[in-house]
């Protein structure tokens, strides 16, 4: 039968003990560190008793609320890490000239620049939008959940666990070395014959359903479950540029699935798509990845594009300048995000015709973007203007964003491009829209709505001091990089022979120092703000005097969101309510038909980590066990049909009463 | 939410409700149209290959998209019940957008892909000859 | 929704003349389930254009092996073509009877279509096995590599439409034709008809303008 190697092969796979980095003194450090806080975080939570609670409150949560939350403190802690990740790879840049040659071998760099762009765009941005359209599109359109809470669940764990794969990656085996998009021939058998790519590809993949069936929930919740009344043109611009975003999920992540997939088969079952022969193409990868990759863009600043929206009108205490050309800019913007993918590789030959059209098509798609940025200043203009810390976020991204919008018309010329490309100049440019859009724009979410999420506000001090520390930290690390590109420097570099160069290095270096402080200042505020709660608290449920219906709730709101379904009216539907002498009901509550708690979609995200575990190591009697048992646990899973309960009317009495005595006391 | 209407006792009134707002009604006439036409819209394409009636591949080759197209429609018509009133017109609007974006897809990428062969796959000895 | 003509419930509701900004009776949520489903079925959609556009790229990369007037065997094609299409009418009588709630018949047309699916994976897994033992596999060249993989995934999406499809039959003889599983058989019959639409596209792209010169 199986003579002893083939078992220990069938089980084990390629796994082995060299597979702990033993003799890399920086990860045995990092592994040790996370191995004590590790223990300390679960000893913490075991002596306090709060497992049970983590499992019943958190865990097998189906409630859009408490998985936003969780969505949104996954991505903060990947921050860390991701951030972690640009620290090094900027003091490397900074020190390793001519002889010197720094601490990290090219091997391991390669690593944590692929890691840090993989990391910060799938396991930071991606959750951190989502987590913000999850826990506020259900409250703002009069929902009382999305339209399936299960899914919504399953989601999460995935995406968890798709970051704990990348997370592994790190003490057992190692990562991808090929860039964060991995590119093939590099990414193919031959030039990566390790775990690296395979443990991208299956974190990529497992995070990948999640992310696309959330696209799904989302766009039924905002299609089906708006209140009576809410019209589509009556939708908070939030929710407007969440169900753009959401289409676009939909519309654009099977394709990554389809390459990652293409990809994997070359890499497992031997297949030609992108090999260099037997009439393989790998310039077709490049192609179809970024048809994925370029909406991906969209998808990651579409949402935060809604957040800003809100923030500028709330704090301008104005309605917002151009609703309709708001959510035309919106959808045109959707639509012209599949015509513009080639700008991400003019240089690869594909000639003039196709380059010119594509550059064209590139410059148009700055249009409607830049009739946001007018719409917001001329919802500022004569409004009342108050300098909460999300309208500081608000105001840093309009500059930031603009100028990191205007590189990018700049390297939509092809002609530019073809000097520019893979510069430093490159990643100025990203760095810049997406910093300044994307990262700003959550903390303008993060600050807006905490109250809403906890009931207190953050310490408005330690915000302005993370804000400032962002902004100028933001400044120094990537006006160098525009100087670099310009002047050639090339990207994803360990080392240099150039010494003139190294003052930009680390002037940028310095810039991220900063960056550091500002990630601390907002550790910090959280931490104070946690303390002073009290005196910070959100009794109203309305802190910033604003416009859409989620403030109408207590903080933080009931399970079920709303007693009573609301009707609405007009846009800004709250302010409707408010200017209209809205009362508060009081009585006539109802039973409340809610969704149950349910464990399966942990377990299955957990299994499908196992698999995704099992496939990269190829040990293929766990791989087929894990399959199987998804299989099992899924259509179990269906056999459930009772997943619903009803919250008694008591239950609901006594929660609104609670919060009538709490607005009556502090009148 | 999706067995929320079991609990209640006014099944008979969901029972209109799936058929308002849910897959329109099917009957054995559709079926059997749409079967039919389906059928026929095979037999032929499959005649033309196997029989060589075209000399012209390129011939051949567009009326056989032809006739797929028509037999994806003739599907998503009897099979699928696709028309502009199911879910308020949302299923038609998802799909004209799908198939926006898979022409695009398609499209964009054979004209980047014929281009990107052209310029930079490897040469055939004749092209070598006349490089500079 | 429902228009509400009580002024108020039990306690204040604003002056007269107010709007009424809440609904007093409970809210019934549309059902997604249907238009969610379609939405995924969009998204399959698009995770097959990318391996149609693969195979029209590299459909004629033969790396001088074989091609598709080497390989395909248009009789075989055909007698499959006419499983799925089967299948896919057969559902429709399942349907039919579903709408009739007559439970057993529904049951039969579901095994009938299951049976027709299973044919059709059968005489699909035959040819492949044939073509492998030709020297004719997914490694041989693109052309092939992207064969297989279009017409594999499209074999695995129907075997998985079979599985599905057990699994409501028993779950449809234990619970019979409650709401919740009648929107399972439309969503599975969604499914069906949507893999028999990709399966237009690949007898049309991959067989019959694969054999062309």
């Amino acid at each position: 039968m199986f003579d002893h190697l083939d078992l220990t092969k069938l089980i084990f796979g390629r796994l082995t003990w060299e597979a702990i980095p033993y003799h890399e003194p920086i990860l045995l450090a990092t592994f040790i560190a996370v191995a004590l806080g590790g223990l300390a975080l679960v000893g913490a939570l075991t002596y306090f008793r709060v497992w049970g609670y983590l499992w019943r409150e958190w865990f097998t949560s189906i409630d859009h609320k408490k998985i936003g939350i969780m969505y949104i403190v996954l991505g903060l802690v990947m921050l860390l890490r991701g951030f972690a990740d640009a620290l090094m790879m900027r003091l490397q840049q900074a020190i390793a000239f001519g002889d010197s040659t720094g601490f990290l071998p090219p091997h391991h760099y390669d690593q944590i620049f692929t890691a840090h762009g993989v990391i910060m765009i799938f396991f930071v941005a991606m959750p951190l939008v989502t987590g913000l359209m999850n826990f506020v599109v259900p409250l703002q359109i009069g929902a009382r959940d999305v339209a399936f809470p299960f899914l919504n669940n399953f989601s999460f764990w995935m995406t968890a666990s798709g970051a704990a794969l990348v997370m592994m990656s790190l003490f057992v085996g190692e990562f991808a070395r090929t860039g964060w998009l991995a590119y093939p021939p590099l990414s193919g058998i031959l030039y990566s014959p390790d775990v690296g790519v395979d443990y991208y590809i299956w974190s990529l993949q497992i995070a990948g359903i999640g992310t696309l069936l959330s696209g799904i929930n989302l766009i039924a919740t905002i299609v089906k479950m708006r209140a009576p009344g809410m019209k589509l043109m009556r939708m908070p611009v939030f929710t407007w540029t969440s169900l753009c975003t959401n289409i676009l999920i939909v519309a654009a992540f099977p394709v990554l699935t389809a390459v990652l997939a293409l990809l994997s088969l070359d890499r497992y079952a031997g297949t030609n798509f992108f090999t260099n022969d037997f009439g393989g193409n790998p310039m077709m990868y490049v192609n179809l990845i970024w048809i994925w990759g370029h909406p991906e863009v969209y998808i990651l600043i579409l949402p935060l594009f809604g957040v800003f929206s809100e923030v500028v009108s709330t704090f301008s205490r104005k309605r917002l300048f151009g609703y309709a050309s708001m959510v035309y800019a919106t959808l045109v913007i959707t639509i012209l995000s599949y015509l513009v993918w080639l700008h991400h590789f003019f240089t690869m030959g594909s000639g003039a015709s196709v380059n010119s059209f594509f550059g064209i098509t590139t410059m148009i798609i700055s249009i409607p973007t830049g009739a946001k940025i007018f719409n917001w200043l001329f919802t500022m203009y004569r409004g009342r203007i108050r300098f909460e810390v999300p309208m500081l976020w608000t105001i840093g991204f309009m500059i930031t964003f603009v100028i990191g919008g205007m590189t990018g018309v700049l390297l939509a010329v092809p002609p530019a491009d073809f000097v520019l490309h893979n510069s430093l100049f490159l990643i100025a440019h990203f760095h810049n829209v997406i910093i300044g859009g994307v990262v700003f724009g959550i903390f303008a979410g993060i600050t807006y709505w905490f109250p809403k999420a906890f009931g207190y506000k953050l310490d408005p001090f330690w915000g302005k001091c993370s804000f400032w520390f962002w902004l100028t930290g933001f400044w120094f690390a990537f006006m160098p990089l525009y100087v670099l590109g310009l002047m050639g420097v090339t990207r994803r570099m360990s080392h240099f022979e150039d010494p003139s160069l190294q003052i930009w290095f680390q002037i940028a270096a310095f810039g991220a120092f900063l960056v550091a402080l500002g990630i601390l200042c907002f550790i910090i505020q959280l931490v104070v703000s946690f303390m002073r709660r009290e005196s910070l608290r959100d009794t109203t449920g309305d802190p910033w005097d604003a416009r859409t219906l989620e403030w109408s709730t207590s903080s933080p709101p009931p399970a079920y969101n709303f007693a009573f379904t609301p009707r609405v009216h007009d846009n800004d539907a709250w302010w409707d309510m408010k200017q209209r002498g809205y009362v508060r009901p009081q009585a006539g509550f109802l039973p409340i038909h809610m969704p149950k708690n349910t464990g399966a979609g942990i377990v299955l995200a957990g299994l499908s980590a196992a698999l995704g575990f099992a496939l990269i190591w190829q040990m293929w009697a766990l791989a087929a066990i894990a399959f199987v048992v998804i299989l099992v646990v899924t259509i179990g899973h269906t056999f459930n049909y009772k997943r619903d309960y009803y919250i008694p009317a008591d239950q609901v009495i006594r929660t609104e009463a609670d919060r009538t005595r709490l607005l009556a006391s502090h009148v | 939410m999706s067995a929320h209407t079991d609990t209640h006792s006014h099944d008979s009134g969901h029972h209109d409700h799936d058929h308002d707002d849910g897959a329109s009604h099917s009957t054995l006439r559709g079926y059997v149209t749409g079967f039919i036409l389906s059928v026929i819209l095979t037999a032929i394409p499959f005649w033309l290959v196997m029989g060589k009636v075209f000399d012209s591949s390129s011939t051949t080759a567009a009326v056989l998209l032809g006739f797929a197209a028509v037999q994806i429609v003739v599907h998503m018509v009897y099979f699928l019940h696709m028309n502009t009133r199911s879910e308020g017109g949302w299923n038609m609007l998802a799909l004209v957008f799908t198939v926006v974006v898979v022409v695009i897809a398609l499209s964009g990428s054979l004209w980047v892909m014929y281009h990107l062969n052209h310029n930079m796959m490897p040469m055939s000895v004749h092209d070598m000859k006349n490089m500079p | 929704m429902s228009d509400i003509t009580a002024p108020s419930p039990l306690g204040a509701a604003g002056a007269p003349g107010t709007p009424h900004f809440y609904e007093t009776k409970e809210h019934h949520v549309e059902n997604g389930t249907l238009l969610g489903f379609w939405l995924y079925l969009m998204s399959d959609c698009l995770i097959f254009a990318c391996l149609f556009a693969v195979y029209a790229v590299q459909g004629r990369s033969y790396a001088a092996g074989p091609s598709g007037a080497d390989l395909f065997d248009l009789p075989l094609v055909a007698l499959n073509t006419s499983m799925l299409l089967l299948s896919s009418i057969t559902y429709g009588f399942a349907m039919l009877e579903m709408q009739r709630k007559r439970l057993r018949p529904t049951l039969a047309w579901l095994a009938v279509t299951g049976l027709l699916g299973a044919a059709f994976i059968g005489l699909e897994l035959y040819e492949f096995a044939h073509l492998l033992h030709e020297g004719a596999g997914p490694q041989r060249s693109a052309f092939l590599s992207s064969f297989f993989t279009l017409v594999g995934t499209h074999g695995l999406h129907v075997t998985f439409g079979i599985i599905w499809l057990v699994t409501l039959m028993v779950q449809v003889s234990r619970h019979g034709l409650i709401a919740e599983n009648r929107r399972r058989l439309m969503c599975l019959s969604m499914f069906w008809h949507f893999l028999d639409v990709v399966w237009i596209g690949v007898f049309t792209f991959v067989y019959l303008m694969g054999v062309l010169p």
